[in-house]
């Protein structure tokens, strides 16, 4: 089978000359570090600019795969990377890009330039600026979205890439785009987050978000801009951006993300803020999106050639019989599309026992030759740290559903209770306080059993090894928050979290449970929930209903199974 | 990296060529917990820390600290999870890391 190239952006001159620049001047910085020209102190700031971590193990090389698009091309040099360079896997993160856990750094030079031979970088993954901006996994796909997310999403790539007056923010600034009113890209937690919306009008433009995060203060974003029209989208974000910089804390690393600065000033004064920025940046004139560009940058984007076909789905009918396993499958990781006779696949890297979000330098290539087999080569990283076939014949999931069975990624658990997203942790993470992924296999393997999951229904767990909240805890249904006494490692509950249109910041429940403990406690509060539920009623609804006490009672009494 | 404790200590860091961990074991340093220098009181330690801090421009290692460990039956057990998990690999990959006798050279 071939290498199709799918729909999607490709560097013009500038994109790889920047690139290529950028390559090769890291290359020479790794060497003067080398040498010793360089001391650490001076290396570390221009590593961190691109991607490069040095981890508990090792250094870790976070590369960019900008609002989780790749093409089968990229996905094959991914693997590549990881066979040649590395210890043959990779790591999917929660923010949309691929880890490599053991990189050298002399070799660091190498990767970037194969990474630049099929257009990705490592470049705003780490350090004060504005990161790789993130989208709903289903963009383009999805049967319920008003527009096509990406094109935005590319052009907020290009204007934050080596933004001069943005380079060294307070903080670090993620923003995440989404087309469809069903929110699959955690728009509230994000500092800055637009919405696809329509007018009263019926006319498209861009609902803006600000000052929504986790970490160790975790806020909602709130509205700053209920409809900025499409041609302003840059004026708007520069004006953000503007006084974020300029008022930002720089004093308190803790304190120095927008999210404060929101709440410090009150939506309403920051709106007034904004507003003064916007209105200069608008009278100066030079920041208005043409209707050409963005013509330009969307035509990258168009929708394929969708053959005409009805739906006909086999396993719609369960009564027909059929493969059991791939009815599981197909009833659980399968989404609706935009085109009739058309799925969207979720790939789930969740298996039980598995690490939440890795896969082998085979697994990665043989996806690739599914994205070029299924589905118009490409593929997408969600948030959940899955990957999605994004247009995919329904009449070739039988043939799908097999070729993933072959490389064991069929889990039929998309949305379900082992779905879990976990952060690193302990296991690799410099940062942490204690181990993520052990917990997710272990709670994993507690309800592996699929009956038991679908009775339970969507349950989002979500765990992070510390408050920095990479595994996004606050925003899950169950978050488990690992912390550090004494050298032990212990783990808090919360719930009632969402990171979906209904978001909201999970309610931590009490004293933390040992490493021991924590699946078992988990398992009680989720019977306590079976046994209060009411017909048709999801975990979070329950919660909501009725409240921590119910669950916490539960989870505190060891003694019960 | 300033310490509190009076117990045992090692002298850790990373090599600057791939990252590796490393021991301090009299002038230089080794691959494996095991085989590093354990200083036995906070002098030691701290001169340890201070000849290492100026060695800096060798440009052999990077970001020297100290950590706490115990000895146990005579073996040396940090007493962090966190450099438990350093001196072996991933606890959920045993075929990475140290323990799987993995050296990123």
């Amino acid at each position: 089978m071939s290498e199709i190239q799918p729909n999607m952006y490709r560097y013009d001159e500038f994109d790889a000359r920047f690139v290529a620049e950028r390559t090769a001047q890291f290359a020479g910085q790794v060497q003067r570090r080398l040498s010793g020209e360089l001391t650490e102190d001076q290396f570390k700031p221009l590593r961190l600019m691109n991607g490069l971590y040095l981890q508990l193990h090792a250094y870790m090389l976070r590369v960019a795969v900008p609002y989780g698009t790749l093409s089968s091309r990229q996905m094959r040099m991914l693997a590549h990377i990881a066979r040649k360079y590395d210890k043959g896997y990779g790591h999917f993160t929660t923010r949309q890009n691929i880890q490599y856990n053991w990189p050298r750094l002399v070799d660091v030079p190498d990767i970037l330039r194969d990474l630049a031979r099929v257009e990705m970088h490592a470049i705003q993954t780490s350090g004060n600026c504005i990161r790789n901006v993130t989208a709903d996994h289903f963009a383009g796909a999805s049967a319920d979205e008003i527009e096509d997310p990406r094109p935005l999403a590319e052009i907020i790539r290009q204007w934050s890439s080596l933004h001069p007056e943005f380079v060294f923010l307070p903080r670090k600034f993620k923003i995440a785009v989404s087309g469809s009113p069903h929110d699959r890209a955690a728009l509230a937690f994000h500092d800055m987050a637009i919405e696809i919306v329509k007018n009263a009008e019926g006319r498209t433009g861009y609902k803006v978000l600000v000052g929504g995060g986790m970490g160790r203060t975790p806020y909602i974003a709130q509205a700053l801009g209920e409809f900025v029209e499409k041609q302003d989208i840059l004026a708007f974000l520069e004006s953000v951006l503007r006084v974020y910089n300029e008022q930002g804390r720089r004093d308190n690393i803790y304190k120095a993300r927008i999210k404060i600065l929101t709440n410090a000033l009150g939506i309403e004064e920051l709106k007034k803020l904004v507003a003064r920025e916007f209105a200069e940046i608008k009278a100066r004139g030079d920041l208005t999106v043409p209707r050409e560009e963005l013509d330009r940058i969307t035509a990258y984007f168009a929708p394929p050639a969708f053959e005409t076909l009805e739906d006909a789905m086999p396993f719609f009918d369960e009564k027909k019989g059929g493969d059991a396993a791939f009815n599981a499958w197909a009833s659980q990781n399968i989404a609706k599309h935009r085109a009739p006779g058309y799925a969207i696949a979720t790939i789930s890297l969740k298996a039980v026992g598995a690490v939440p979000g890795d896969a082998s330098a085979e697994q990665l290539d043989a996806i690739a030759g599914i994205m070029d087999r299924f589905s118009l080569g490409e593929v997408r990283v969600s948030h959940e740290q899955n990957l999605v076939l994004p247009h995919v014949r329904q009449r070739d999931l039988p043939a799908i559903f097999a070729a993933l069975q072959a490389i064991d990624l069929a889990t039929p658990n998309a949305g379900l209770i082992t779905d879990i997203i976990a952060c690193p942790g302990l296991d690799y993470c410099d940062l942490a306080n204690a181990r993520s992924i052990p917990i997710a296999q272990r709670i994993a393997r507690k309800f592996a059993d699929l009956d038991r999951q679908h009775d339970i229904g969507e349950l989002k767990i979500k765990i992070s090894g510390c408050i920095n909240a990479c595994g996004h805890h606050h925003a899950g249904h169950i978050g488990i928050l690992g912390v550090d006494k004494k050298g032990v490692e212990f783990y808090q509950l919360q719930l009632g979290g969402s990171g979906a249109e209904d978001a909201s910041i999970g309610e931590v429940m009490g004293p933390g449970f040992t490493e021991h403990e924590i699946a078992g406690a988990v398992e009680r509060v989720v019977n306590a929930y079976l046994a209060a539920r009411k017909p048709g009623e999801r975990f979070l609804d329950a919660y909501r209903r009725i409240g921590m006490t119910p669950f916490k009672q539960a989870a505190y009494d060891m003694e019960a199974a | 990296m300033a310490h509190q404790n009076h117990g045992s200590q090692m002298l850790t860091a990373n090599r600057l060529r791939d990252g590796d961990v490393l021991y301090r074991k009299g002038d230089g340093w080794v691959l494996a917990l095991a085989d590093g220098d354990v200083f036995g009181d906070e002098a030691a330690a701290q001169a340890a820390l201070a000849a290492a801090q100026g060695e800096a421009g060798r440009n052999e290692f990077v970001s020297p600290y100290l950590f706490e460990v115990r000895i146990v039956d005579g073996r040396i057990i940090p007493v962090k999870e966190r450099e438990v998990i350093r001196a072996a690999g991933p606890t959920v990959r045993h075929d990475l890391g140290k323990q799987a006798g993995m050296v990123n050279v």
